[in-house]
Formats: structure tokens, sequence, C-alpha cells
């Protein structure tokens, strides 16, 4: 078993959107649909400011409220993993997934399924990192296995300051952000 | 490939936007790659920095592109734009067969025709031309990687007149001011080694917002190391965001700083004595020069804390050589740019940092001779003195020039040739001009890939077909490791798109110059380039991008010294050359003009997800950056009773009223400035998406600053007052 997570330094992050752009083309979302945005958050007054840019997406949540709610078991943990997947062919898009998520990371596809990241299971399972990483220009996107003692997210949450979003809903969230 | 396959489909024009539709019920669709999928080697066109990369089909359709993992302009990463190059492959709004004017000039009407009639066409005016006023009276502007083949074009048929906007609307103040200085220009990529850089100084150079691939990573890999930023900016960019030091300067004042920064250098002896010694000239003039210059004084111009002009100029000392001042990309702001250009230029030079690791590498390109073609005859005529003799020191056509030169009876410009450059949006204040130009011309030709502004005032529009679709020339710029890049058509042009190449070579041949294109395809021309320095198109195929060893050292050491190509064969830091022509040998500095009463100062600059105007119709970037926001400082914002997602509209001191445009509150620009990105508010009517959203920054520019030394549009000092829309 796997615990796949992604680690974000805040401080590399210029909110560029090239993660979107490149998980719009690797997962050919619809129009208008992303699964992955960018978040600016600004503090202070002109000219004693602080800018952090978050790439935000689903949590992979290790304790998944969408997975705990989902009334014919299409919200699902891949592989025993803490990655999330919906299979489309049990979903019947009643969207309890959609209100049980705090991160408000689904939507409903135009073909009436729930949809949502996969961390780019399909290129996990080859040994890949996630779209998104892929393209990070600023190299500011990690992914891994927090397991493995030696991986790099495990060695940055080792050593870096850190957070989560939500940290107190209890869902044990896997996207973490370096401060 | 399964290029072929491809131009069968129906409904092309929306593959990579609406994969939806094509199945049905609730049965998830396969997961991506699982098909069959091909790939491409290519070389980005979305901006100049042409990264290499790889266009993946699956299936046959359109997936997705990635960069090259080999290529050092990308380090294997696209950008955002760059990742969305698929959308200008897909845009249903291109450019589809060539048009002919057949209605008087000035309005949009235009007949579609066959290739044979637009090129018979444009070859007949063209010797018209030639008998009528001689053929040195053709004129091309251009920007992308297909124009060289009409310049060929043109200088075979023997007018050489050419201008880039990428100098006078944007570079030229920093080449000029470099060439001036160390003998060379910066270059493209920009040499600096950041890094390895310990400091680095940004003077209004909003990385991370400008895109430029390499720049933004090696930027990156500096603040991952800690390196100390430095970020000069009235606005709260990103870049100044992620700074140790962020100075928001008072827009204009720039060179105060740095002058106030050589006057620390010099009189605490934090400069590099070695350096400055042995390949300097004129530093005595230049200590003198700046005596005047300290903190306290460039305080009451900067609005800058003399304790933090002193701590920045320290931390720039202390690290140096390992520490540079950016030269920036775009550099026509106030008028006085070459002479900023140069303060910034002798700054790097106090720091020693020229050729030095964390300053300023020496670039290598790879020597790629030419194909066997005979050469066209030299100009018969001096057509720099002609149109911009009130510029000698500018080495480039001055591209507004140029449209001058297109007006009146007695014009010099009788035929102007229009590659890839929007010119309406991207030369401050030239609708007028361009008007009458286009009055004037006996001929124009726009060649393009989407109907822009400027393709309204052609005379005939020529259809190109996306960078996915063409070969051009080999990528072969002066990078850390030499190295060549190939694009390669990933699909077959859409509609009657074609390649520069073979609109060059069909022209030629009507005009009795075919012996200048003396091949059947492009691909003869790659192939026989990479066999002399030991590759092959097909070696290229399949890698993309091909490295070769250095001949020189990355930097200089004591064995290997710089050599300068000035005149006294030293960095210059007094110019000589300046001071023979009457413009000032040492940087001066001269207050801004101030907005006024009422009045903002209009900052513009880029956004991450567009190159300008020229992608904002791509509808993967559009869906990302649908439109432009006026940026407001909360005061300004309740001042004008507006509030985030309000529409304004700006007007500027002669009236002219802008598009209404989206405002966003925000405290990361001042109270005395606007801030927007440019390239929005389209008007050309053909671009579905992007026509009519947004602001244009340009329109509004009724203030232009002419930099005497290079000629180039300052555009900074546009000033505007507010609108509720």
């Amino acid at each position: 078993m796997s615990h796949y997570a992604m680690v974000i330094d805040t401080r590399l992050c210029i909110g560029c959107g090239d993660c979107v752009v490149a998980c719009k083309s690797e997962n050919r979302t619809p129009t208008g649909l992303n699964r992955d945005w960018v978040v600016e958050q600004t503090r202070g007054r002109y000219p004693d400011l602080t800018t952090e840019f978050r790439s935000e997406r689903c949590n992979h949540c290790s304790h998944a409220t969408c997975v705990l709610c989902c009334p014919t078991g299409a919200s699902h943990h891949w592989q025993g993993s803490n990655i999330v997947l919906v299979d489309a062919d049990r979903c019947t898009g009643c969207k309890a997934c959609i209100a049980a998520c705090p991160y408000d990371a689904r939507y409903i596809t135009p073909e009436g399924y729930i949809d949502k990241c996969t961390f780019c299971h399909h290129r996990v399972a080859k040994g890949l990192d996630p779209a998104c990483v892929a393209t990070c220009p600023t190299h500011c996107m990690h992914f891994g296995d927090l397991d493995q003692a030696s991986s790099r997210v495990a060695e940055l949450l080792g050593k870096r300051d850190y957070k989560t979003l939500l940290s107190g809903t209890g869902n044990r969230p896997n996207v973490y952000y370096l401060t | 490939m399964k290029r072929r396959d491809f131009i069968k489909l129906p409904g092309l024009a929306a593959l990579g936007v609406a994969g939806g539709g094509l199945l049905s019920g609730c049965q998830s669709r396969p997961l991506p790659g699982s098909g069959e999928v091909t790939v491409t080697p290519t070389v980005c066109e979305i901006c100049f920095w042409k990264c290499a990369g790889w266009v993946h089909a699956e299936n046959g359709e359109p997936w997705k592109i990635t960069g090259n993992a080999e290529d050092l302009h990308s380090g294997g990463r696209l950008c955002t734009r760059g990742s969305g190059g698929l959308g200008a492959y897909a845009d249903r709004d291109r450019l589809r067969q060539p048009m002919l004017r057949v209605e008087e000039k000035g309005r949009q009407r235009f007949k579609p025709v066959s290739w044979e009639e637009a090129l018979s066409f444009i070859a007949e005016r063209m010797e018209q031309i030639g008998e009528r006023h001689g053929r040195d009276r053709l004129a091309l502007l251009s920007h992308g990687s297909g124009g060289g083949q009409f310049k060929r074009l043109l200088n075979a048929f023997g007018s050489h007149i050419f201008a880039q906007p990428s100098y006078a609307q944007c570079r030229g103040p920093r080449q000029v001011a470099f060439a001036l200085t160390y003998g060379e220009d910066v270059g493209s990529p920009d040499r600096t080694d950041m890094a390895n850089a310990r400091c680095i100084a940004l003077i209004g150079s909003h990385i991370g917002e400008n895109l430029h691939n390499g720049q933004v990573q090696t930027l990156s890999e500096a603040i991952a190391r800690d390196a100390t930023l430095i970020t000069v900016d009235p606005r709260f960019s990103v870049a100044a965001g992620k700074s140790r030091y962020w100075l928001p300067i008072g827009p204009g004042t720039d060179i105060a700083l740095l002058l106030a920064w050589m006057h620390v250098l010099i009189n605490e002896d934090l400069y590099d004595h070695r350096f400055v010694e042995q390949h300097t000239l004129g530093f005595e003039q230049l200590r003198e020069h700046v005596q005047s210059f300290n903190p306290e004084w460039a305080w009451l111009e900067t609005g800058l804390e003399p304790e933090r002009i002193r701590a920045t100029a320290h931390e720039l000392g202390r690290h140096a050589p390992a520490s540079l001042v950016h030269p920036g990309r775009h550099t026509t702001w106030y008028g006085d740019d070459t002479q900023r250009e140069r303060a910034i230029a002798i700054v790097n030079a106090l720091l020693g940092n020229w050729g030095q690791q964390g300053g300023f590498y020496r670039p290598e390109k790879v020597e790629l001779p030419a194909y066997p073609a005979p050469k066209p005859a030299k100009p018969a005529s001096d057509w720099k003195a002609a149109i911009q003799a009130d510029h000698p020191l500018a080495p480039k056509g001055i591209s507004h020039k140029v449209i001058e030169a297109c007006i009146g009876d007695q014009a010099q410009v009788k035929g102007l040739f229009v590659y890839a450059t929007n010119l309406p949006m991207t030369i401050p204040g030239i609708a007028d001009k361009l008007n009458r130009a286009a009055d004037d011309l006996e001929l124009m030709v726009v060649v393009d890939t989407l109907p822009m502004e400027v393709t309204g005032y052609a005379d005939v529009i020529l259809p190109e077909c996306s960078y996915l679709e063409r070969h051009d020339d080999l990528r072969n710029s002066p990078e850390r490791e030499p190295s060549l890049a190939l694009r390669q058509p990933a699909f077959e042009p859409l509609h009657q798109s074609k390649p520069a190449w073979w609109m060059a070579k069909q022209l030629a041949e009507r005009l009795g110059l075919g012996e200048y294109f003396p091949w059947q395809d492009y691909t003869e021309v790659l192939d026989w380039q990479l066999q002399q320095v030991g590759s092959s198109l097909e070696e290229m195929e399949r890698i993309g991008v091909k490295t070769f060893p250095r001949k020189t050292g990355l930097y200089f050491s004591a064995d290997d010294p710089p050599s300068f190509r000035t005149a006294s064969g030293k960095v210059e830091l007094y110019s000589q050359l300046l001071a023979d022509y009457g413009y000032d040998p040492l940087p001066r500095y001269t207050p801004p003009q101030q907005p006024g009463e009422g009045y903002y100062r209009m900052l513009y600059g880029r956004a991450p997800a567009h190159t300008f105007g020229r992608t904002t119709n791509n509808p993967v970037l559009f869906e990302l950056m649908p439109e432009n926001h006026l940026w407001l400082h909360p005061i300004t914002a309740a001042d004008h009773g507006l509030k985030s997602g309000d529409y304004a509209r700006m007007k500027n001191r002669v009236g002219v009223r802008g598009n209404p445009i989206r405002v966003r509150v925000t405290e990361r620009v001042s109270p005395r400035d606007l801030f927007l990105a440019h390239g929005f508010g389209h008007k050309a009517g053909g671009l579905r998406l992007t026509d009519g959203v947004g602001g244009d920054d340009g329109e509004m520019m009724d203030n232009i600053k002419i930099d005497p030394i290079t000629g180039s549009t300052g555009m900074r000092a546009t000033f505007v007052t507010l609108e509720k829309a």
C-alpha cells in the first residue's frame, strides 16, 4: 500500500497555471471544468505585502468523506492506496460526494458522472509524476510515496515547515504546502 | 506518423477543447494514453523563447504537447502557453484560404481566392512597384520563425527594408546599451546565469508573469537556493513577492536608484577592482559623475529609503561576481531607456560579472552552414539613411519608422509585407498612421494564422499554417551548450493554410527568382544542414534536440580572458561614441513626467497565460484567462465607486475611451498607478472568443516617449482617468 502525497512549495509557485493547462490536456477535461486550479492570496497593505499562490486539487484524503458517503461505491481508494477515484460505471451522479468534499474538488461531467483529480494514476502506474508535477516550470511541485522515507516528498516534509488545507476536518488530506 | 488520418476527421477544430459528446451514458472514458500514441518533435512558436517539445497524438487525435528533456530552453518543461499550444492548431477562427481585397482600402471586404490568384496578384504588383519606383521599395515587418523566408524573398527582389517590433517596442534599448558598453548584446535566450547567482536584482522585470521559460526556471532555482532577490517595481509583482527586498520605486526613477547603487559600490569600495582596471574604460569619469548621487539624493527621487538603497547595494557587492542586475527584456518605457540600460550594464561591470559564474555566461551556438544557394545582392540604397536618419546609432530597423515611410506620394516604401505581427496592437499610437500607410501603399500583404487587426489593412491575406503543421528553420539559439532543435509537422495543414517557406518559394518562382530557393521541399535544406554537422533529418525526427560540445569555456578565466568588440576593446563605462553623437556619455537621470491631478499612470505587463494578443483567442488559454483585469488600489477603487468585478473604462488625456475592462481591486498596485495585462481588447471582428473582451493598453497610449538613441517607443507615460462602464 502506498501513501501518495503531493508537496507544493509556495515559496516557488508563481501561479502561472501551467498545472491547470497540463492537466486539461493530459486528461482531456471538458471545456469549463478543471481538476486543478490556482489560488492567489495577498495579505497586508501596500507596500507591506505577501502573496501566496497555491495550486489546488483533490487532496486524496486518507479519511475521505467522499468515499464514505458514496452510496454506490463509485468513489473508492485506488488499489488500497489513498488515491481517490470515481468509477464512472457505478456513479449515478447523485452529487453526495460533491457535498461531502471539503475542497470543492469534484464536478459533474457533461456525460453525467462525477469527475475529479486522479493524481494521474494512469501515469503513476507507469512510474511517472502526475502531468501537473511533470510540467511545472518552477519545480515547485513534488509527488511521491510518503511511506518511503527516502522519497523527495518525505524528505521535504521532514525538513521544511508545511501546512495542509482545512486540516481540522479530520479528512487527513495529502496535498501539502511548504511555507 | 498519423497525420493523414487526421485531416479527414470532421469537426477537427473542436479537438482538444471539447472531448465530450463523443461518449454517451455514464461510461468512463478510456485512460489517457491507452490508445496508439505517436510523438512528433516540435519547437514551440507560442513565444520567441522557442522551447523544444513533443506533440503527442493518440489514435490520430491531438492529445498534448510536452517538453523535450534534452532541451536547455525548457528543461523538458513547457510553460503554460506552450502546454496550451494545441489551441493554436484547433482555433476555429484560423485563416482558411488566401483572400484578396476587392473593395476600396480600409474596409474588410475580402474575397476568398486560390493560391494561384493570390500569389500572381502579389508578384504582378511587386513587378509593377519595381518598374515604377525601383526594386528597393518593398519592406518587411516581421516577428516569428517564418519571417526569414520573406526576408530572403524581398532581398532577392532587391529590397532590404526590414524591421521587427521586438526591437523598437521591446528589447531595443537593452540591445543598444549592452552593445555600447560590452560590444555585444545580451542575446536570446538571455545569457543571465541566474541558476548560479547569489544575488539578483530585477529592474521592473516581472519574470514569473513573463514566462520566458529558462528565465523562470533559473530564477526559481536561485530562489530555492536562497539567493538574495531584489525586485524594483512600483507594483507588487509575482517576483516582488518572492524577493528578500522589494523596492516599490516611483515609476520612471530607476536611473536614480542605479546611480545611487554605483555611488555606494564605488565610494564604499565594493566594486571589482581587478575587472575595472583590466577591462573597463572611463572609471574615473564615472566615479566623478556619481559623487552627488548618494542614496539620500535618490530617496527624494525614487521614494526609497536610503538604508534600503544601501542595503541592496551591499547585497549586490557582497555576492559579486555571482551577482547581477538583470537587463530585463521589454525595456521601452520612458524614453531614456538606453541610458537606464547603460546604467544597468555599468552596475554589472562594477560587479565584474561578465563571463563569470552567477553573472553572465558565454553563450555558444552551433556553426551551421547555410544551404548552398545564390546570395541576394547587397542593398542598392541606404534605406536606414532614408527612413531613420534621426537615429544613427539604431542598429536595426525601427518598425514605426517603416510605417511612416509608407505614407505620402514620395514615400520610400511602396509595398509592405507583414509577417505574423499584429501592428495595431503592437506599436503604440500607430492606428492613424497605419490607415494612411494603407491608403498610400500599392501593395500590402499580411501573412498570419489568425484574422488580426492588421489583416484588415491588407490587399492580400495569406493563411499560414500553425507551427504544429510546418517545417521552419532549425532552432540554433546561443545557449549554455550549443544545440539544434527541429520543428516538424505533427499534423497536415488545416484548410488551405501553407508554411512560409512554400509561400516565399512560390512567389520567387513567379518573379523569376526561383534560383534563390533551390529546393522542392524544405526538408532538403534541413537535412543538408544537419548532415554538415554530423546529424541528419532522420536522427532529428527521432530525438528533436541535439546538443553539441562547447568550443570555449562557459565562463572566462585568467587563462581565457574576455575581449570586447567596442571601439576601445574595453568595457566602455564612459561612451565616447555616445558623446560623439551628442548623447550623454554617462547615464543621466531625468525626472519622469507625472500624471497630474485626477490621472493615473497606466502600467502594463504580461500575464503567464498569454503571449499578448497572439494567444487570447487560443481556446485552451482563453479558458485559463478569458479577459484581463484593471488592477486598482482600494483607495482608487473607492474614489471611483468601483469594486472587484465591476467594469470600468480608461480615458486618456486626448479623450480616447477604452473598452470596458473588469476591475480587480488589489493592494498589489499603488494608489498612483493602474495595471493591466497587454494583449486584450481585440477589435478585429474575426476572433470569436476574444473580440471586444478586455482592455487594450495600446490604444490608450498618447504620450509616446521616443528614445533618441534607439528610436524606440517609451510607453509608460500614459496617463488616464477612470469611468464606470
